[in-house]
């Protein structure tokens, strides 16, 4: 990126304040589509950093993959669960917000003198101007076998959340007659159709 | 700008991930506090990928792996969750003791 040295330090300062904020809404926020929303503003506050790391590519596939596909994906988790109720408060649940709080603290701080101490080798060469050339001769040389076993993987990955995620179909011995379903559907239990805006409590 | 600064960026966002991950009650929530880690590496990567080795950009290669990695996770943790909703009703992870002893 060809940008002046303070341009860099005020954007960087902003994408920081957005993403630190965002990502305390999400953890703290009792509305969990708040929080899901709040999501999504952190993943383009890390692309925007990205930019400024010179990572174009990342960038890109940071805001196509995260914001385009794992946000919306958490949105749609959060419709399919969607159950008012309100959680009964732990007995003596302060104590763990408490304890998480300073052990996060305690790490924080631990993770910040280590690197403001560490003598980074910090290279003087300047950085490629676009990095997707060297990204996809890495890719087809010497990280071949894992970016094709990630292909696998995410295959993988995707018939499991479908065969977990499907209904079971467990019939009576007495009804598999009549409840035998036509070619080409999924086989599903039957359920009773509720009105919409219905009572969430007979639905599944 | 400086490496330390992403480092400690990405410090803080890792531990905001840890809060929620042993805070959360909705289930839901563990699963974005997970993406928040997995981003605070990925920050890692980026920051050391474009100060330490710029020419020979492997950091931005490890990401890309790691943002696969993220995605597929993200699906059978959401899948997980559906199902864990339908047999028990139920979204607090207080109440997901099958497990427990």
């Amino acid at each position: 990126m060809n940008l002046a040295e303070g341009v860099q330090l005020v954007s960087f300062g902003l994408l920081a304040l957005t993403m630190i904020g965002a990502a305390l809404g999400v953890v703290l926020l009792s509305n969990v589509v708040y929080s899901a929303f709040l999501l999504g503003g952190t993943f383009v506050s890390v692309a925007g950093i990205y930019l400024l790391l010179n990572a174009d590519f990342v960038a890109t596939a940071q805001v196509l993959i995260y914001v385009g596909a794992v946000n919306v994906l958490i949105i749609f988790a959060i419709m399919l669960v969607n159950k008012q109720q309100d959680f009964a408060p732990l007995p003596k649940g302060w104590i763990r917000k408490a304890a998480t709080a300073v052990v996060c603290g305690g790490l924080f701080l631990l993770l910040t003198a280590m690197v403001v101490f560490t003598p980074w080798p910090i290279s003087a060469t300047l950085p490629n101007a676009s990095s997707i050339v060297q990204i996809g001769e890495h890719f087809f040389s010497d990280f071949l076998l894992p970016f094709e076993l990630a292909s696998v993987l995410l295959l993988m990955a995707l018939i499991g959340a479908v065969v977990l995620a499907r209904r079971e179909f467990l019939p009576d011995e007495s009804t598999l007659e009549e409840l035998q379903p036509p070619a080409l559907t999924m086989p599903e239990r039957p359920r009773e159709l509720v009105p919409a805006g219905g009572n969430q409590e007979s639905e599944l | 700008m400086q490496l330390q600064y992403f480092l400690i960026l990405a410090a803080a966002l890792f531990c905001i991930g840890i809060y929620g991950l042993i805070n959360s009650r909705n289930a839901v929530r563990v699963l974005m506090s997970v993406e928040l880690m997995l981003n605070a590496v990925n920050l890692n990567l980026m920051a050391f990928s474009n100060y330490l080795d710029p020419q020979d950009v492997k950091g931005q290669v490890f990401a890309t792996f790691v943002i696969a990695i993220a995605a597929a996770e993200a699906a059978i943790g959401l899948a997980i969750v559906l199902a864990i909703y339908r047999n028990r009703d139920t979204v607090d992870m207080e109440q997901f003791n099958l497990l427990k002893w």
